[in-house]
């Protein structure tokens, strides 16, 4: 038994992740064909939207031909294109290999998501969910502090960019007819996301200055304070509506600007992280009084990492607030920040790849277990517990996939 | 604010900063001893305060059937007493399951773990109980004294008292017993401790017997003074416990009881002057002002240990 997985896995690992993707990619395309010509023998009714977890959750008797369902659409054509394109995708120079992996990620998600609505707002939520995750690690992973202030930079996010598109763009009883032309709307739309990661940054100023004095227990306090702050002041403005909401927004945040937005975020972040402030963040994390003594600007660190990554927060809250067109300041307290301690610890601890892997499967099982109302809150806190205590570092920690991983520190070559 | 408005409002700030000290004083025991976040102490707070409504009500039954007829001030206090004991069991077991396990490894992923189990206690009451509001029993006839044109109800009084009390038999007990000693050892060099043949899973389980009792007398005491009790009572006080706790100080019995006490003034006092929709607002802010020019609360230790991650 033994040897036959260690024979599997040999196989498995010396494929790269482009393969499975153009897997991943055309199994869609199968499903999006011949779907619901397997469904419906198999008593599925329709496509199962979220991998069949739904009817196998709802009623046990059809988990046998949900797996076969799955064997059927989703193993078999997989496997057998990574098998296939193994080969070439090895073949392939490597500067090529980035652009194959991000357009075969968009076509698949693409083309898997657009069987249904549902299926596209589970996708938006599981990348905004990267981005909050990645951002929250750069501060708690690679700078080691323990910041709880994720829900509250999300809110100021959120309402910035909310403000100017609804200020904009679109007819509001408090902000009057919209100043700008609609054709400005794409353009404008970056601008309002970017104005509210600034608003949001600024907002982390009020943890990074307090954190030159203070770390650990007592940060966490001050990112706690700052959360219940921001939320408290979007109560108190009646002007974005109080404690009811702020609605109207522009459903601008589709899913290739969502997709855009996350990989320019994943891809700024890691760069951050290998960077020479990001090894900086590194050093404060382990020694900070060695790390000054070793001439690392602490402060400034301290600063850039927290606006960093209370930016990339803010915008995922932006994106947040124009896929759900309606934002109240009680979706941004302790359970948003709870959510996302869940996916960065499950997933690991400084790694990008962890957090990906954290964020992906958080909100996929969040999305999957809906159907059991209330129970499904009982469900996921043991299933994180149960992930915790058997991984206590996360899934991935301290290492990266190859595709994440950025070659640093090499001298080029003397001739 | 005339006079005799000032003093009533001193009561109640007196009793709500009774009910934070209470809390606090769990989260800075197990941090003292363990150093961890006891995230789920919210909702141990929660549970104890269940826990003494189904005794009460229990009792009352006992008690009106006729079978042994007890006077209210005993109910009460066996009310109290069944609370602290169930919500102990409860204590010991989140530690057993949540911290345990965890000892070794990166604090915060106990913290994770803590919160998962707090939102499970808080979604299985949810799920088991029902969402309505439950009332707690009235035990005792609230009288109302008026000392010169103030007028103190006998509950807080009562709150007040009892919360002093169990305070300072808490201080006796860490330090004139020995296991308090082992306690204050274990705050004092966790790695050492264990090496001199202290047994580290008994002091960590008498840590949260002692922590989830003053939490059940808060809970009971909370529940007297509000009789409505819910299942998301526990996650609101306990954050704000918690940031009490660290506002005194970490790991510090008189720390958590000063800032318990200190950020129920500031509650009450703020919601007094300005509208009361302002009140976490500008509460929280004092907070992060004393933190942002006070950086290890008011009576913490500087300290160089590293997270543990």
């Amino acid at each position: 038994m033994r040897s036959f997985i260690q024979e599997i896995r040999s196989r498995v690992t010396g494929i790269p992740i482009q393969a499975w993707v153009l897997g991943f990619l055309v199994a869609a395309a199968i499903e999006r064909l011949v779907g619901d010509t397997i469904a419906v023998p198999l008593g599925l009714g329709t496509v199962p939207r979220l991998f069949g977890v739904r009817h196998m959750v709802k009623s046990p008797l059809l988990i046998p031909n949900t797996i076969v369902y799955l064997l059927v659409i989703y193993f078999v054509p997989i496997s057998v294109m990574a098998w296939l394109t193994r080969p070439l995708i090895k073949r392939l120079p490597s500067r090529l290999s980035m652009p194959l992996l991000l357009v075969a990620l968009y076509g698949a998600i693409h083309v898997w998501g657009g069987l249904d609505e549902y299926r596209i707002l589970v996708l938006q939520f599981i990348f905004i969910s990267i981005l909050l995750t990645v951002s929250l690690n750069l501060v708690n992973g690679y700078m080691g502090e323990f910041s709880c202030a994720s829900g509250g930079f999300m809110a100021v996010g959120a309402y910035v960019a909310s403000v100017l598109t609804v200020w904009g763009f679109v007819h509001d009883d408090v902000f009057g007819p919209p100043v700008l032309p609609p054709a400005l709307g794409p353009f404008a739309f970056p601008i309002a996301l970017i104005v509210g990661g600034l608003g949001s940054a600024l907002a982390a100023l009020l943890v990074a200055i307090p954190s030159f004095r203070t770390r650990g227990d007592y940060l966490a306090v001050i990112s706690l304070a700052v959360t219940f702050i921001v939320k408290s002041t979007f109560e108190n403005l009646e002007v974005i509506g109080g404690p009811r909401g702020f609605m109207n927004q522009p459903r601008w945040a589709s899913l290739p600007v969502v997709f855009v937005w996350t990989l320019v975020g994943v891809w700024m972040m890691r760069n951050y992280v290998s960077s020479i402030l990001g090894k900086g963040a590194t050093g404060i994390r382990d020694d900070e009084t060695a790390a000054e003594v070793m001439t690392v600007n602490t402060r400034r660190i301290k600063v850039v990492t927290f606006m960093l990554s209370a930016f990339w927060t803010g915008i995922a809250g932006g994106l947040f607030a124009h896929v759900m067109g309606y934002i109240n300041p009680a979706t941004f307290g302790i359970m948003k920040t709870a959510e996302c301690f869940a996916m960065l610890y499950m997933g690991g601890l400084n790694s990008i790849t962890g957090s990906i892997v954290g964020a992906v499967f958080y909100q996929f099982m969040a999305e999957a277990l809906r159907p059991l109302g209330i129970v499904k809150w009982m469900t996921i806190p043991v299933i994180v517990f149960a992930f915790m205590l058997r991984r206590p570092w996360g899934l991935i920690s301290f290492r990266e996939f190859g595709f994440l991983r950025k070659e640093v520190g090499r001298a080029p070559a003397s001739d | 604010m005339t006079l005799t408005g000032f003093f009533r409002y001193f009561a109640s700030a007196l009793q709500w900063g009774s009910f934070y000290a209470l809390i606090a004083i769990g989260y800075s025991m197990v941090y003292g001893v363990l150093m961890l976040y006891n995230f789920a102490h919210g909702d141990i707070f929660m549970a104890g305060s269940y826990i003494g409504l189904f005794l009460c009500g229990a009792l009352l039954a006992i008690s009106a059937g006729g079978l042994i007829s007890m006077p209210a001030w005993l109910i009460l206090i066996l009310t109290i007493v069944g609370a602290m004991i169930g919500t102990s069991i409860v204590g010991v077991l989140v530690e057993r399951l949540a911290y345990k396990p965890l000892r070794n490894a990166p604090r915060a992923s106990a913290a994770v773990t803590g919160m998962m189990l707090g939102l499970l206690m808080e979604t299985a009451n949810l799920w088991g109980l029902g969402a309505e509001r439950r009332n707690f029993p009235s035990l005792i006839e609230t009288t109302v004294y008026n000392i010169g044109g103030v007028s103190i109800t006998n509950t807080k009084i009562m709150v007040v008292g009892v919360a002093l009390a169990v305070m300072y038999i808490l201080h006796l007990f860490v330090h004139r017993t020995k296991v308090g000693l082992a306690m204050r050892g274990c705050a004092y060099d966790f790695p050492i401790v264990p090496l001199m043949g202290v047994p580290m899973d008994f002091i960590a389980s008498a840590t949260f017997v002692l922590g989830s009792s003053a939490a059940a007398i808060a809970g009971v005491l909370f529940c007297i003074s509000y009789p409505v009790l819910e299942p998301y009572m526990g996650m609101l006080i306990g954050w704000k416990a918690f940031i009490a706790a660290i506002l005194g100080g970490r790991g510090s019995i008189i720390g958590a009881v000063f800032g318990g006490y200190l950020l129920g003034f500031i509650e009450i006092f703020v919601a007094a002057i300005f509208p009361s929709t302002l009140r976490d607002l500008i509460a929280y802010s004092i907070a992060l002002l004393i933190l942002t020019f006070r950086p290890l609360g008011f009576f913490g230790e500087p300290y160089s240990a590293q997270l543990r991650l």
